[in-house]
């Protein structure tokens, strides 16, 4: 690891100031990516900024009969609060088929929706990889890409979005709460949040220079039944092959989000006008525009399994 | 006979002289880092409680809590796997929460509560989550234990505070122990020798459940 200074910030304001200051400083949630690519020299920031201390870490009923949830709260906090259980149950499914116990009692809603991609050439650094070194090329066409993107990709990148959480913010329609340098707010709707990687494959969220995330919040609760299904190679602890977020009220409709297909969470609203016709209409929407390698292909049947299996069990229950 | 090994060096002599030279360093580092007194060096001071003891350490920024608790107050219980979050050997409680020591830096924990596997039990005084290890074998090498032993405890605290995990059925019921919440929740540590049901059977008892 490079050696860097540290700060504990005193303020919001002040954290992004600094980090605009600063152009070779990170904000510092859990720790638990942002350290682990320290290590390995893929992130080098030179001065840390420790977030951790801003009383960011509630969770608020807003005044639209949403949710406020700050930008500091654990994982596990966030799948084990009450409202969020009743209400908004894809959410707390989503986050506890991720990482382990351990992680998630680090993890925050920030710091989730900032972790970067599980590419193996991203993390070799050994291997051209144009989101770790603009311009230098990317190993993964044309290697081994069994885990890689099929959709939104571009000639340059084609990583997916790790995170199980963004997957359910996505199909909650989740809206990311900002303060940037100047003292001014903004709100992103979770879908314009990531980036696609088009030619500049490091550019991964809308986030400026310094801005810093204050909090995620949800608009009121969209009834229906919540599922969160991921498919990996192990039943526990592993990254998603494919993983669906659905809410899929009485009547058949709906909306799908799905993850460790693209660089972001995916979801298209052909697609959810198409899922009363069920997972082929739907699934037909979702991958109209894939571009899958031969390694991959196999994601783009498990998506439409998948669906078809998360609209099974919507009949099976009540 | 011919002498071997002349200079016989045990692991704990390496691991305090190399704990001294580090501190060295750190210290002379520290003053060429130093900017004006505004806080732009590359080491920090923290205190923070080790199994109900204080300490107060000047750290250089980079020293994960795993290495302050090992290399610097020699709590050597907590083991290193992978050092990257994968594998749960270095599992100590924060504040009352398992977390990967491994991924977090000690600098973080100004005035949190620590408790290592020292802390919890010791040879002669050993903690129920021990001595059920003990009884049923959940273990070969060892190297894993400590870590599997701080989550097993943690497991059994979150399930009794309702966390939910991913095989919980019904988020709105109190989650139960049963065998597949054990063995989902344990999943953030991994055993290379493979101890992983006997593990769940000291677990078990010590529940009180016949999962
Ligand atoms: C072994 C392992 C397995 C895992 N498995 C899964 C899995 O199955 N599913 C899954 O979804 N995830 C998984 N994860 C990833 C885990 O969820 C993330 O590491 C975690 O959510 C990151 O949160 P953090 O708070 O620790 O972020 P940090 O590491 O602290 O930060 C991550 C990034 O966010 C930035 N940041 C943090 N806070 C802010 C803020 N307020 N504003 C702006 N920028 C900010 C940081 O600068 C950094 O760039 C796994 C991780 C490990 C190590
Ligand atoms: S797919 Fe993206 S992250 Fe992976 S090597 Fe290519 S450029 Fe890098
Ligand atoms: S050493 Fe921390 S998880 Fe492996
Ligand atoms: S007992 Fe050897 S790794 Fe678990």
């Amino acid at each position: 690891m490079r050696a860097f200074t540290f700060e504990r910030a005193e303020s919001v304001r002040a954290a992004a100031e600094s980090a605009s200051n600063n152009p070779e400083a990170k904000f510092i949630a859990g720790g638990t990516n942002l350290l682990d690519l320290m290590k390995l020299e893929i992130e080098v920031p030179t001065h840390l900024i420790d977030v951790n201390g801003l009383g960011l870490d509630k969770i608020e009923v807003t005044s639209e009969g949403g949710l406020r949830i700050g930008a500091m709260v654990r994982n596990t906090d966030l799948a084990s609060h009450e409202t969020v259980r009743r209400d908004y149950g894809l959410l707390s499914r989503a986050l506890v088929a991720g990482a382990s116990g351990q992680l998630r009692n680090k993890a925050t809603t920030a710091g989730n929706l900032l972790q970067r991609t599980r590419c193996p050439y991203f993390y070799d650094t050994a291997q051209s990889c144009n989101k770790r070194m603009p311009g230098s090329g990317c190993s993964a066409i044309g290697g081994v890409t069994r885990q890689l993107g099929v959709i939104g990709t571009s000639e340059a990148c084609i990583a997916t979005h790790p995170s199980d959480m963004a997957v359910a913010m996505r199909a909650l329609d989740a809206v990311v709460e900002t303060t940037r340098p100047d003292g001014t707010n903004r709100s992103i709707p979770i879908s314009d949040f990531h980036h696609l990687p088009g030619d500049s494959p490091h550019i991964e969220t809308a986030l400026e220079k310094g801005e810093m995330i204050t909090a995620v919040t949800l608009p009121k609760p969209a009834g229906g039944m919540h599922i969160y299904r991921k498919v990996r190679d192990r039943a526990s602890y592993a990254f998603a092959l494919v993983s669906i977020g659905a809410i899929i009220q009485a009547d058949g409709t709906g909306r799908v989000a799905v993850g460790g297909v693209a660089p972001k969470p995916w979801r298209v609203d052909a697609a959810d006008a198409a899922l009363a016709k069920g997972a082929k209409a739907a699934c037909a929407e979702l991958m109209a525009d894939a571009r899958p390698t031969d390694d991959n292909r196999f994601k783009i049947a498990l998506v439409e399994r998948t669906l078809a299996a998360v609209i099974e069990e919507t009949r099976d229950k009540p | 006979m011919i002498e071997i090994c002349p200079f016989e060096i045990s692991r704990r002599d390496l691991l305090v002289s190399s704990a001294a030279t580090a501190a060295f360093a750190s210290v002379a580092g520290n003053a060429h880092a130093q900017i004006s007194g505004n806080e732009m060096q590359q080491s920090s001071n923290v205190s923070f409680k080790v199994n109900g003891e204080e300490h107060a350490l000047e750290l250089d920024n980079r020293t994960t809590l795993l290495d302050a608790l090992r290399e610097h107050l020699h709590l050597t219980g907590t083991k290193k796997g992978c050092d990257h979050g994968q594998c749960g050997a270095c599992t100590v409680m924060v504040d009352g929460r398992r977390i990967n020591s491994c991924l977090t830096l000690a600098v973080m924990h100004d005035g949190d509560e620590i408790t290592t596997i020292e802390g919890y039990g010791r040879p002669g005084n050993l903690h129920p989550m021990q001595v059920a290890f003990v009884k049923h074998d959940g273990f070969q090498c060892g190297y894993c234990t400590p870590g599997q032993i701080c989550s097993s405890i943690a497991v059994l605290q979150e399930i009794e505070a309702n966390i939910p995990s991913h095989v919980t059925g019904d988020l709105t019921e109190k989650a139960s122990v049963t065998s597949a919440e054990i063995r989902e929740r344990m999943s953030g540590n991994i055993c290379r020798c493979g101890a992983y049901s006997n593990i769940v059977e000291a677990i078990t008892e010590v529940a009180g459940s016949k999962a």
